[in-house]
Order: structure tokens, then C-alpha cells, then sequence
């Protein structure tokens, strides 16, 4: 089926998200839309899906315009989404998920979940995801989770198929086989719709790429197109892909962390026995698909994690069992992965949250009141050396952009004497220029002979900024290894294979 | 580590308080269970236990039991309600044995009491299942009950009809999780405040009008008939328990089936609990979140109006202020205990129910406990129940969040 989005507007208040997009989808074909975070590439699949409503424009099927008032409307005419978030409820069944809003019943309401399983069955086999139907959503994986919500657009009969962004969330391995499953629905003539803002993953398997750029279409290009040039298009201007730094010239070692353990509140492990050393002036990368204990070693670190097991020790001092406040004195900065709910206080200013972590000492107070000049002054002097676009330091940190937000983390963080720097996520959710300044922050702390403590998912980022690697699985370190081990040994560590 | 062998240790508590209170210290004297009544087929003797001797086996025997559970605590494996079921009632034996030393007790009247009592209670906690599971949290079960009662009495009063009478009980209290479901779905309000403002509001309204507007030919609706089941009435015990009943009882386990049925073999129900669980999974497959939303919630309201018929038509005959006594709360203690499931809900409020009518029964027999003691009991048993025994439960993972689109 052939797609065609002609001069789509969408408007939120004054912020026009969409303005004017033309594309054409034809069958068979795969379409990536590129663009940055927050450039309007889902806001215009939702338009198309139904979930909102465009101000201008039109929607063609066809050649034929469509009226969409919501998702079932979209999914009658044969468009399906896997959504970036997987629209899939955990606590049922395979089968359940896949028949939701579609139910066949045997009369009188009354479901037929034979005929239900032996659809998911069928649909499965076709493209070999071996589902079992009766699996619980919440028991599998977030890679075969994907699958899911792929037959349950294809069970609707979709003839256009939206992925959103959907390597996010899945190991190399995985995103290989999904290329696979995404050329499998090409060749049985299916239109797909393939948005994200990994250049590697759209030259691989667009046949056309469209991009986008704050709410408009700056240009298409073909798959054969440079990264260099995609980039360039995606921002607007010329962009430095790669990170400039100097090779490490690692010290002492710094922390050091032995047969560290811990369970969550379910009892499951979460830490394995993980032993790891950080030198001084050197950048260490943990890698892993998301979930597999890099959210609880860094939490552990900083005193975040009750019942741990094992030592962490810095420059000699033991940091469990001391408070997150005794290990932030200690000498640790801390760039938290949800920036928006740990990282800042979206309510407080830009220079109240420059001083969350030193709002009761000298030289922001004195014993019962802030120094309000010394804050100010202090909030605007780092606003200038981290570059913090905004209307004045009183403006409310949640009406920055993701970007300046990370800034003012960053400001407040590297603006201690450190002895260990922990980012997690350092860039997730950034614009590109944003990105560039984060790493340059990053390596200048390395390069002050701070030891440096990253967790990434993004599997570019880490092999970029690393001087060494080491991946987790299920709560355990695998292995340690340099930066330049081959994408395909790093997949393999990231899904648990030691070879 | 604590926290895992927690119910072994409740019931390991329990156990000891049974052998050593009951058991060791307890009094002399036998205790008897009458179990037939004079409409039987044949009559069943009276079992006569001598106290003290009853409680101390029972005692050894939970303490066992407790220990079964720690033994598979230990081995990662959970505590089947089986084991808890059993548990639960050999304790209550042990209890009973004690408590009416020297006296005799009338199973029957026991069992029907305890069935009144659990009516309303059931069926509130029905209507807590079908708005929660929708994603509604349902603190008004308290108001729905006591419009219920109060406007089944005025019609079926007004009208003559009792039956009419029912309808009203189950409109108004769909009335009422109407203003809930409006407050909450709508205007997105925290919906624990709009319920407990509809029960404050609920109690104040029929107040008023019970003592400004009411007189005695408009509070006077009397009592729905028992319907006796031929034949089957005459089985010794259960009988009279589950047939030789009134219609509201008969509805009432209808009521269960269905709900059941209907929650997890439909599509009805498919939807509702996916709105529960994940909104917008069910906003992109084309469900209408905020009416299936309403339609539980007020299908919800409906039932537990209907139970709250029960307090007039089903017992009293009259309506009289306040009259529903925090039954609603008690029913929404029900519902957790039974996370969320029709029938272990039913299961729940039926335990609820005995503890409150052996309260009365045992005050009424002359046991040597203290009716303040005896008062206390049915309290005592909600908290185990829902703090000790329950342990972590998981409802519906969007109850209490408003579904907002896009």
C-alpha cells in the first residue's frame, strides 16, 4: 500500500511541531525518517496513527484520503506501529496482547483463545519468532516483547508498518536479527516506516531517508549517503562525529570494587560478585543492554543500594554502608541516568540547583540563612563556562531544554574537588550539539586525572568516550576490553557469550 | 530475610497463642457444636469435645503447619493458600473450643449469621473488583452501600415493592460512583479524596433526609421473604446456609459467577482489565479508555448498591442513620486480601463476616471472653488478614493513575 502525508501541521499551542511534511511512502519500501530528539518524528506518526489530530493537511492511502479520530480508525486502514514503547500489558498473555481490540469469540462476547493462540501461531511461524502464545509479556525479553507487538500489527493485517525507534531498547545482536525481520516484511510487500536517529542503523536498511528537522523536511538522501552527510542534514550545520581526546595516561588505581553483591526487593540478583578497578585519569565504559546491573553499580557506588555485599573502596576508604551525602563529601561527582527526577529539581531555579549538594556549607551559607549573592553570582559564572542557554539563572530549570538540563548537572557536579566522576547516560535523550559538549566535559575531567566512571547504553557512546570497556551481563561483569574489540565480540559479551 | 518468612512467623505466633492460651491455660470443660436444626432430614449429633484437650492437639498441629511453610520459605517456594486456608480454619476451631468451654454452640446459626453479615460485604467488594480492575481506585464502597440501603427503603416503601426497592438500591448506588467516576475519569481528581468526600457527603445527605424527611410510611419498606429451595433446605447444616435464603443471597452468588466469568473468559473483560493495567496499550488498539473506564465504575457502583440493600430489605426492615457502619471499608479490605479476584474477594468477606457474628454468637452463648474482647475480634482479624497474611500483593498496575492522551 502506498503512503502519503501531504502538508501535515501540527501545532501544540505557539510550538508548531509539524509544519507542512510531505512524504511518500511507496510499497514495499523502507522509509527512515531521521532526525534528532525531539525534531517531530513521532509527533507526525501520531498524526498518522490517529493518536492526534493535524490542523492542515492530509493523510492518503492509495491515493485515497483518510479520516483518522484514533488508533482503531489507522488500524482498519491498515497502518500498525510497534511503538518505542511497547504497548504491550505486562500481566497478560502473548495471545491476550496480540487479540486486544480485535477478539475473536465464540458468540456472546465469550472469548476463543484456541483460535487467538493458533493466530499468533501462524503469524509467528511465517516470520520464525518461535512465540509461545501462552508466555506471559513480563516474562520475556524486551527483544521477543518486540516481536510481539510486530504480530500484533501484522494480525490487524497492516499493510504499512511504523517502527518507532525501535533498536533502542535492543542488543546488536538483536537489532541485526530485527534488520532481518524488517527486509522479511519488505519482500512479502509490506510499506515500513523507520524512524530513529542512529545513522549506522538507517544507512543499513532505508531505501529512501527523509529528513527532519525542527518540525520539517530539510532533505532526503539515499542510503548510500555519508554519515558526515546525514549528521550534517539531521543538525543543520557541519558536526564532529567522533570524540577528540589523547590516549589515557592512567595512574594509581582509584576505586576499587571487590565481590560486589546485591539482590532487589523481588530477591532476584541484581549485582554478581562484581570485582572492577578504576584508575586515575583514565575512562572506564560499562556497556550492556538495559537492566543487567549498570543502574545498580553506579547506584551502589553513591550509596543509593541497601544490602550490598562486598567492598567498594576509594583511594583506600570504604563507601559502603556511608550515606549518599559522606560519599558525595568523600570526593564522588554523580550524573544520575533520570536526569529529569534524580539529576535536578524541575520547580527550583538554575541556581538552586547549582547548589542542591552544598546548600548548607560555606560559601553558599553561613549557619542559618543562604548567601542568595554568593548563589547568584556563582549560578551565573557557571552558566558562562557551560555554555547554559536560558533568560537568567532564576529561570525554573524544567523549562530548559534536555540538553542545558544535563548542563547544569554537569556545572554542579565537576564543579567539586573530585575524586571519582560517575555519569550514567550521559547523552541519552540530547540534541548532537549538546552531545559533542557533554563528551569534551567528560574526557577534560579524564584529562585532569580524574578517574572516570561511564555507563552507557548507547554502544557508539561507549566505544567513543572508553579507554576500556567493561560489559555487564545479569549483574555480572563479563569481560573487560579495550575500545577497539569489534562490535560483533562486544554484541556477543553484551547477550552473555564469554568465547 | 525477615520479610520472606513473614507469614511463617504470623502463623508460627498464632500457633503458640492457640497451644499455650487455649491449650495449656485454657479451662476445663467440654465444649459442644450443635449441628442440626429441627427442619433436617436426619439429625446429626452433637459433637462434644472436651476444651482444653481439642486446643492443645490443634495447637501442636498448626504449629506444624507453620512450620510446613517456613520449611518451604526456605526452599524459595511461596505458601500455598491451601496451607493458609486450613491454617486458618483449625485456628478458628481452636479458638471456638476455647471460647465456649462448658457451653454449646449452634453451628447453624453460627454459619448463617456470619453469611448475613459477609452480604454486603461481598458485593461491595464485587463493585471494588470491577472499578479497580478498570483502573478507578473505589474508596466510596462505604457511600454506595449507605445510598443503597438508604434509597431501597424509600422506594420499595413508597411503592410497596421490594423488589422495585432492589432496582433503586443498585441506581443509586451507580449514582453515586457516577460522581466518582465523573470527578476521577473527567476532571482527573485524586480519587482517593473524591472518595472519601462521596462517603462523608453520602452519610450527611441520607442523615438529613433520614431525620427531616423520613417518617413511617416511607421508612417502613419490611423484609424481603425467604425463599426456601425444596428439598435441598433439608441438608443438615449447609441447608439452611445456602438454601433457605432471600433473593438478595441468591443474587449474591449469581453475582460472584458472573463477575467471574465475565472479568476473565470475555471480551467485556479483556478490555476492562487491560484499561486497568496499561491505558494506553488500550488507547492504540482502538479501546475507548475513559468509557470502558466509566462503564466499570458504575457497574461497580451498581453492585455494591445492591449490597447495600441488604442492610435494609435483607435484615432490618428500616433505614436508620449511618446504619452501614464502615461495612464499605471493611469490604475494600476485602478486596485487596483477595488481590483483585472476584471469588477470593467473596472468600475474604465471608471470613470477615464469621469473625463479626461470632462475636455476637459467642456474647450470646456466654463465654467466659470478655464482650469487649469479643467486639474487637473481627478487627483484629481484617489486620492479620490484610497486613499479615496478604504480603505484598500487585492490583492493576494503573489503578489510581488518570489516563491522560498523548
Amino acid at each position: 500500500m502506498q503512503l502519503e502525508l501531504r502538508g501535515i501541521t501540527k501545532r501544540f499551542g505557539a510550538f508548531t511541531a509539524n509544519d507542512a511534511i510531505d512524504i511518500v511512502v511507496e510499497p514495499g519500501q523502507i522509509h527512515a525518517l531521521l532526525g534528532e530528539n525531539g525534531a517531530g518524528k513521532s509527533t507526525l506518526m501520531n498524526v498518522l496513527y490517529g493518536l492526534y489530530q493535524a490542523e492542515e493537511g492530509s493523510i492518503l492511502l492509495d491515493g485515497i484520503e483518510q479520516r483518522f479520530s484514533g488508533p482503531g480508525d489507522a488500524m482498519r486502514a491498515g497502518i500498525g506501529m510497534v511503538h518505542q514503547h511497547f504497548m504491550l500489558v505486562p500481566v497478560f498473555t502473548v495471545a491476550e496482547n496480540v487479540m486486544l481490540g480485535h477478539e475473536p469469540t465464540k458468540g456472546a462476547g465469550v472469548l476463543d483463545l484456541e483460535t487467538a493462540r493458533q493466530r499468533v501461531r501462524e503469524i509467528s511461524a511465517r516470520f520464525g519468532f518461535g512465540l509461545d502464545p501462552d508466555a506471559r509479556i513480563e516474562d520475556l525479553p524486551v527483544g521477543v516483547q518486540q516481536r510481539v507487538e510486530i504480530v500484533k500489527a501484522l494480525s490487524r493485517d497492516a499493510k504499512v508498518l511504523v517502527f518507532d525507534e525501535p533498536t533502542a531498547v535492543l542488543t546488536p545482536q538483536e537489532t541485526d536479527e530485527l534488520i532481518g525481520i524488517m527486509r522479511q516484511l519488505k519482500e512479502a510487500g509490506t510499506s515500513i516506516v523507520f524512524i530513529s536517529h542512529k545513522l549506522r542503523e538507517v544507512r543499513a536498511i532505508a531505501d529512501v531517508i527523509t529528513v527532519i528537522r525542527r518540525g520539517k523536511v530539510v532533505g532526503s538522501a539515499e542510503p548510500t549517503a555519508s554519515s558526515q552527510e546525514l549528521a550534517a542534514l539531521m543538525v543543520g550545520r557541519a558536526v564532529e562525529l567522533t570524540v577528540h581526546k589523547q590516549p589515557a595516561a592512567p595512574g594509581d588505581v582509584a576505586l576499587s570494587i571487590r565481590g560486589l553483591s546485591a539482590r532487589n526487593a523481588q530477591g532476584t540478583v541484581t549485582l554478581d560478585d562484581v570485582d572492577l578497578d578504576i584508575r586515575r585519569g583514565e575512562i572506564l565504559a560499562v556497556a550492556g543492554v538495559q537492566g543487567n546491573g549498570q543502574t545498580e553499580l553506579a547506584n551502589a557506588i553513591i550509596g543509593l543500594l541497601g544490602g550490598l555485599e562486598g567492598s567498594i573502596s576509594l583511594e583506600g576508604r570504604e563507601l559502603i554502608g556511608r550515606t549518599v551525602k559522606q560519599v558525595l563529601d568523600a570526593g564522588v561527582g554523580f550524573v544520575p541516568e533520570d536526569r529529569s527526577h534524580d539529576g535536578i529539581v524541575k520547580e527550583f531555579t538554575i541556581a538552586e540547583n547549582l547548589i542542591l549538594d552544598r546548600s548548607d556549607r560555606d560559601p553558599f551559607a553561613n549557619g542559618l540563612s543562604l548567601k542568595l549573592g554568593t548563589v547568584r553570582s556563582f549560578a551565573e559564572e557557571k552558566s558562562r563556562e557551560y555554555d547554559v542557554r536560558s533568560q537568567g539563572v532564576d529561570t525554573k530549570v524544567g523549562r530548559l531544554s534536555g540538553g542545558n538540563q544535563q548542563k547544569v548537572v554537569l556545572a554542579r557536579e565537576l564543579s567539586r574537588p573530585l575524586k571519582l566522576f560517575i555519569a550514567s547516560q550521559p547523552t541519552r535523550g540530547l540534541d548532537v550539539g549538546s552531545i559533542q559538549f557533554v563528551h569534551e566535559q567528560i574526557v577534560a575531567t579524564r584529562d585532569a586525572g580524574v578517574p572516570v566512571l561511564i555507563v552507557s547504553t548507547e554502544l557508539d557512546e561507549v566505544v567513543a568516550l572508553a579507554d576500556r570497556i567493561a560489559v555487564m551481563y545479569q549483574g555480572r561483569i563479563v569481560d573487560v576490553v579495550a575500545p577497539d574489540t569489534s562490535r560483533e565480540r562486544l554484541g556477543s559479551l553484551m547477550a552473555g557469550v564469554v568465547a | 530475610m525477615i520479610r520472606a518468612y513473614r507469614t511463617p512467623i504470623v502463623l508460627g505466633v498464632i500457633a503458640l497463642l492457640v497451644l499455650v492460651l487455649f491449650g495449656l491455660i485454657g479451662s476445663d470443660g467440654d465444649s459442644t457444636f450443635r449441628i442440626s436444626t429441627s427442619g433436617d432430614f436426619f439429625t446429626v449429633p452433637d459433637l462434644v469435645l472436651p476444651s482444653r484437650g481439642t486446643a492443645l492437639v490443634l495447637g501442636v498441629v498448626l504449629l506444624v503447619l507453620a512450620a510446613g511453610a517456613a520449611l518451604l520459605v526456605r526452599r524459595g517456594r511461596r505458601v500455598p493458600v491451601w496451607l493458609l486456608a486450613v491454617f486458618g480454619v483449625l485456628a478458628v476451631l481452636g479458638t471456638l473450643s476455647w471460647a465456649i468451654a462448658g457451653g454449646t454452640l449452634p453451628m447453624t446459626q453460627l454459619l448463617q449469621g456470619s453469611l448475613a453479615l459477609a452480604v454486603p460485604l461481598v458485593f461491595g467488594a464485587l463493585g471494588g473488583v470491577l472499578s479497580e480492575r478498570v483502573g478507578v481506585v473505589n474508596i466510596a464502597i462505604e457511600g454506595q452501600l449507605l445510598a443503597g440501603a438508604f434509597s431501597s427503603a424509600v422506594v420499595a416503601s413508597l411503592t410497596g415493592n421490594l423488589y422495585l426497592g432492589l432496582v433503586a438500591a443498585a441506581v443509586a448506588g451507580a449514582l453515586v460512583s457516577l460522581v466518582l467516576a465523573v470527578f476521577a475519569i473527567t476532571y482527573i481528581v485524586d480519587q482517593v479524596i473524591v472518595g472519601v468526600v462521596l462517603n462523608v457527603l453520602v452519610v450527611g445527605l441520607t442523615s438529613f433526609l433520614h431525620s427531616a424527611v423520613l417518617d413511617s410510611a416511607s421508612n417502613s419498606p419490611g423484609r424481603l421473604p425467604q425463599i426456601e429451595i425444596p428439598l435441598l433446605a433439608q441438608i443438615p447444616l449447609l441447608g439452611p446456609l445456602l438454601f433457605e435464603q432471600t433473593l438478595i443471597i441468591y443474587l449474591m452468588f449469581i453475582a460472584v459467577a458472573i463477575v467471574t466469568f465475565a472479568l476473565f473468559r470475555t471480551r467485556w473483560g479483556l478490555r476492562l482489565r487491560a484499561v486497568g493495567e496499561h491505558p494506553q496499550a488500550a488507547d492504540t488498539v482502538g479501546i475507548n479508555v475513559a468509557r470502558t473506564r466509566f462503564m466499570g465504575v458504575t457497574l461497580g457502583g451498581a453492585l455494591a448498591g445492591l449490597g447495600g440493600a441488604f442492610f435494609t430489605l435483607g435484615s432490618v426492615g428500616a433505614f436508620s442513620q449511618e446504619m452501614t457502619a464502615g461495612q464499605g471499608y471493611i469490604a475494600l479490605a476485602a478486596l485487596i486480601f483477595g488481590r483483585w479476584n472476584p471469588v477470593l474477594a467473596t472468600l475474604a468477606a465471608l471470613l470477615f463476616g464469621f469473625a463479626r457474628n461470632l462475636a455476637s454468637v459467642l456474647g450470646i452463648v456466654g463465654s467466659p471472653v470478655p464482650s469487649q474482647f469479643l467486639l474487637m475480634l473481627p478487627y483484629v482479624v481484617t489486620l492479620i488478614a490484610v497486613a499479615g497474611l496478604a504480603g505484598k500483593v500487585r492490583g492493576p498496575a494503573a489503578a489510581g493513575t488518570p489516563y491522560i492522551k498523548g
